[in-house]
């Protein structure tokens, strides 16, 4: 009886080593500190801040930083590449500008050739003021010039409105 | 009279400026790289990996560099007038191989025909970048001096190759 006892115990004891083993397993084999997004986040980050000015020219109205088609992997992995080789930020959009043209900014840049998408809103909305105040303008003389009618005028007006007023019915 | 004509000269410039913006194609991105020089590159052959074709070694006569995948669909419909183009021998072609398999695209020209005088390829895309490629099929012409005088995005058509590509070409090799 006793001896049966200590067999119990001694075998209850193994399986809850055996549980604990079993329950720490996991955590020991596969744990593992969170990994950065990218091997160098701050390089990372400059991509992101880089992309999201540059136009993906495939996917028109995308960013760069938010295109998944095959030329945004392209230039995100070109760009990259240039951040670690310690491009500035104007040097690598030059360097797709000499490639790409203007269309790649997203930002245009100040030059007689886009003039005009610079001040066009301006010149527009000069264009709307001025017709605005010149027909305020005309407007208010209109008022200003306009007499009252004479004793004749009105009784005339009256005449005319009591004769339709006659036909209507 | 001018009360309601104005409204109406306004609206037909507008309505002027709109049709000719249907007419524009969004895709055609005007390239910084005309009429500046070509890109250096040296790159392998597509059949023989163990030859380098070099920019340089195109100097001194007018050619054609024709950017090609085996997964681009689109190449398919240029592919019959660039291979007549080079069976008439006007002017070589070389292709560049763009981010494609070797064996895919060796057997691509296998089935399609082969109008390159030497196909290169850029299995990362890296000179298309610097080519300014970014939709397949492009096809440059670059003159004698090495300069690219034209770029075609999208598939040559019969119209863009008689009424542009041909005559450019012609222009190009009678100069010296």
């Amino acid at each position: 009886m006793n001896r049966l006892k200590i067999y119990y115990l001694i075998s209850i004891k193994w399986a809850m080593l055996l549980l604990l083993v079993i329950f720490l397993l996991p955590s020991y084999g596969w744990a593992q500190e969170a990994r950065p997004v990218a091997e160098d986040p701050e390089a990372e980050r400059r991509l992101i801040a880089l992309t999201e000015d540059l136009r993906c020219l495939v996917c028109q109205n995308e960013t760069i930083a938010e295109s998944r088609a095959d030329f945004s992997n392209d230039m995100r992995r070109e760009i990259r590449e240039q951040i670690h080789a310690n491009k500035t930020d104007a040097e690598i959009i030059e360097f797709l500008v000499e490639r790409y043209g203007d269309f790649v900014l997203y930002d245009p840049p100040f030059k007689p050739t886009t003039f005009l998408l610079w001040f066009g809103p301006l010149i527009l909305f000069l264009l709307g003021l001025s017709t605005l105040i010149v027909y305020l303008r005309q407007r208010r003389t209109l008022v200003e010039n306009e007499k009252p009618l004479t004793e004749a005028e009105r009784k005339q007006a009256e005449a005319i409105l009591n004769e339709n007023k006659g036909n209507d019915a | 009279m001018t009360r309601y004509l104005l409204p109406l000269v306004v609206f037909l410039i507008m309505v002027g400026f709109l049709f000719a913006g249907l007419g524009l194609n969004p895709r055609q991105v005007p390239s910084p790289l005309i009429d500046k020089p070509a890109p250096v590159f040296q790159l392998q052959q597509l059949h023989d990996p163990e030859k380098v074709l070099s920019s340089e070694d195109n100097i001194g006569k007018v050619w054609l560099l024709n950017v090609w995948a085996s997964w681009c669909v689109a190449c398919r419909d240029e592919h019959p007038l660039l291979v007549q183009l080079a069976n008439a021998g006007i002017v070589p072609v070389y292709g560049l191989n763009y981010k494609d398999e070797r064996s895919t695209a060796l057997q691509w020209l296998k089935q399609f025909g082969d109008p390159y005088t030497v196909s290169i390829v850029d299995p990362e895309g890296r000179v298309g970048i610097d080519y300014g490629v970014y939709g397949v099929p492009e096809t440059y012409i670059i003159d004698k001096q090495g300069i690219i005088r034209h770029k075609q995005i999208g598939p040559v058509t019969v119209k863009s190759m008689e009424e542009t590509i041909l005559p450019l070409v012609k222009e190009l090799q009678s100069q010296s």
